[in-house]
């Protein structure tokens, strides 16, 4: 009997063949807490009773939310992480050097066929090497910190095939949002979704990497790319037999199989303010916006800013138009520098601000208020997420965002 | 067989945790400074009305979003006895065990229930409604036993020998 990628990895973890709906308790191989959650995760981790962590090499703590700080409470949290990392031996801390699912991969933490845990929805990003990864909250993150183990249901897998060439005007955050707009924002849910076809080959790790990013939008527990050549290539390793297996046997057992031909995917937008609510851009058009976003977990990228910069060269951002662009990390920040792209964005009139989380969940660093309307590259529009209840997000590709920023108002990119 | 009874509160489809609890609120230093935002960019009144031993019906996909487990310990703190819904998120369903808070599959209540009005749940049976009977599963072993230690923090004393 053939297996999907996601049994293969937990059998590599268990050491026995495993099907869809059997409960199993996994060895993590890493964890990646942030910011927000490390003073929840440090107080049930001592009310456990835990003594030292499990691994602390295999612990990652991130500062992303709250950096820079924005609120007069907020440095606690980097108070607090900092006692907790003294206090066990935690040698991974990232103060301020970008989001950290960014990081994770970035930094070589995840590598493929890893199983890993992180206190956010989107550490479903780790997908992108080929790696199982999935979020959870931080008293279940506290257990792992002690035991370095998880109880895990096995998930059924659904296929998302996508093959032939994308459009010069789409790109793999269009790809994502139609796939979650056919899926519906609970389409996935419990369930792995297992990416491959031609067009999906042919994607950077970083274009994988958005749309792992935002299968969690579609209620995914992971999703799963095949490790290959580019995979190797940015891990810096050369893969091993198991990480080369990992692709979905031809007799495996699939919930359902979603087929695209890529030639027919159109650039595209999630609407306020549901995540499925998926429009194509044309059908938009002319809709005047107050603000434009492009950075993120999701979409801030060197890949992305470049996307953005080509758009925005020798143009300028529309009157009454704030466009925000936020790199992914700080290492991405330094190439955008030496290619001359944040020139170009700051020439077309653009705001560059650190690395971080801060606008996408509606901390800080361009909020907005009500009846205001943004066109963002991020991966949530719920209401209240980037401002007041009454702020209208779309959510959209750089590209897209980019021509919306010249325009002022919602236009396709060319 | 345990059993219990509360009035409802209705919300509709894909309840995200965003509207449980906004991020703005996250760095409150507790879950009883944050308790009274939750759900206020849905229904900015709801926190205030909840009353002890209610229940939320809701529809498919509860709990959707952002990983926060401030999303069903608000839940509890506002006195909700448990969560009735087409169906939940993953992580809000794992975060909900972990902490104690009772979650209820059930496809059909939800489009007959009104606001205000009482359920009766009947443990692992069925919810009892304006006369009618609406089927409910029973929790796998290994959630029950979760739940039984009374959450996960409780489950790992235990194996720390602390309690």
């Amino acid at each position: 009997m053939g297996e999907t990628v996601i049994e293969k990895i937990i059998r590599n973890n268990v050491g026995h063949a495993v099907k869809p709906g059997d409960i199993v308790t996994v060895n993590v191989d890493r964890v990646m807490i942030h910011d927000i959650f490390i003073p929840f995760v440090a107080e049930k981790f001592e009310e456990m009773g835990f003594q030292k962590l499990w691994d602390p090499d295999k612990v990652v703590l991130i500062y992303d939310h709250l950096v820079p700080a924005s609120q007069l409470d907020d440095t606690r949290h980097f108070h607090t992480g900092d006692a907790f990392a003294e206090k066990y031996g935690m040698k991974n801390v990232h103060r301020s050097d970008g989001i950290c699912h960014q990081l994770m991969t970035e930094a070589g933490y995840v590598k493929p066929g890893n199983i890993v845990f992180g206190t956010d929805s989107h550490t479903t990003t780790y997908g992108c090497v080929g790696a199982f990864s999935s979020g959870i909250g931080y008293t279940e993150m506290a257990s792992i910190l002690g035991t370095g183990t998880m109880w895990i249901k096995v998930p059924e897998t659904i296929k998302v095939v996508i093959d032939g060439e994308l459009p010069e005007n789409v790109m793999s955050k269009d790809v994502i949002l139609r796939l979650i707009g056919d899926l519906g924002a609970d389409g996935a849910t419990y369930r792995a979704l297992e990416f491959t076809g031609s067009a999906v080959k042919n994607m950077s790790v970083a274009s994988r990497m958005t749309i792992a990013n935002m299968a969690i939008e579609a209620g995914a527990k992971c999703a799963l790319f095949t490790p290959d050549e580019k995979t190797a290539e940015y891990c810096e390793i050369e893969l091993n037999d198991f990480q080369k297996s990992l692709v979905g046997d031809e007799d495996a057992t699939y919930l359902n199989i979603v087929t695209y031909r890529a030639e027919d995917l159109v650039p595209v937008m999630a609407c306020p303010s549901q995540v499925d609510k998926i429009c194509d851009v044309s059908t938009l058009e002319g809709t005047e916006i107050d603000q434009v976003f492009i950075g993120s977990c999701t979409n801030g990228r060197l890949e992305d800013l470049a996307a953005a910069a080509e758009v925005l060269k020798g143009k300028k951002v529309a009157d009454y138009v704030k466009l925000i662009v936020t790199p992914a990390s700080r290492k991405i920040y330094r190439q955008a520098i030496e290619l001359g792209i944040l020139d170009t964005l700051v020439e077309a009139g653009a705001m560059i601000t650190h690395p971080g989380c801060g606008l996408c969940c509606g901390r800080a660093g361009g909020i907005l208020t009500d009846g205001e309307r943004v066109v963002a590259t991020n991966n949530r529009n719920f209401l209240g997420r980037m401002g007041t209840s009454k702020v209208e997000i779309y959510l959209a590709s750089p590209k897209t965002a980019a021509a919306c920023a010249v325009a002022g108002k919602i236009v396709s990119p060319k | 067989m345990e059993k219990f009874t509360g009035k409802v509160w209705v919300l509709g489809d894909d309840i995200d945790t965003d509207i449980i609890i906004p991020t703005e609120y996250l760095a409150l230093k507790t879950i009883d400074d944050m308790k009274q935002y939750g759900f206020s960019p849905l229904r900015p009144e709801l926190a205030g009305q909840i009353q002890k031993g209610d229940i939320i019906v809701a529809g498919k996909n509860f709990g959707c979003g952002s990983s926060r487990e401030q999303a069903p310990e608000i839940i509890k703190a506002l006195g909700i006895q448990c969560v009735i819904a087409k169906s939940f998120a993953r992580i809000f369903f794992r975060n909900s065990i972990n902490n104690g808070l009772l979650l209820i599959e059930q496809p059909d209540l939800h489009k007959d229930v009104k606001e205000g009005d009482s359920v009766t749940v009947v443990m692992n049976e069925h919810v009892d409604y304006n006369g009618k009977q609406y089927p409910i599963a029973s929790l796998p072993e290994n959630l029950m036993s979760i739940i039984q230690a009374g959450g996960l923090v409780k489950a790992m004393r235990k194996l720390n020998g602390l309690d």
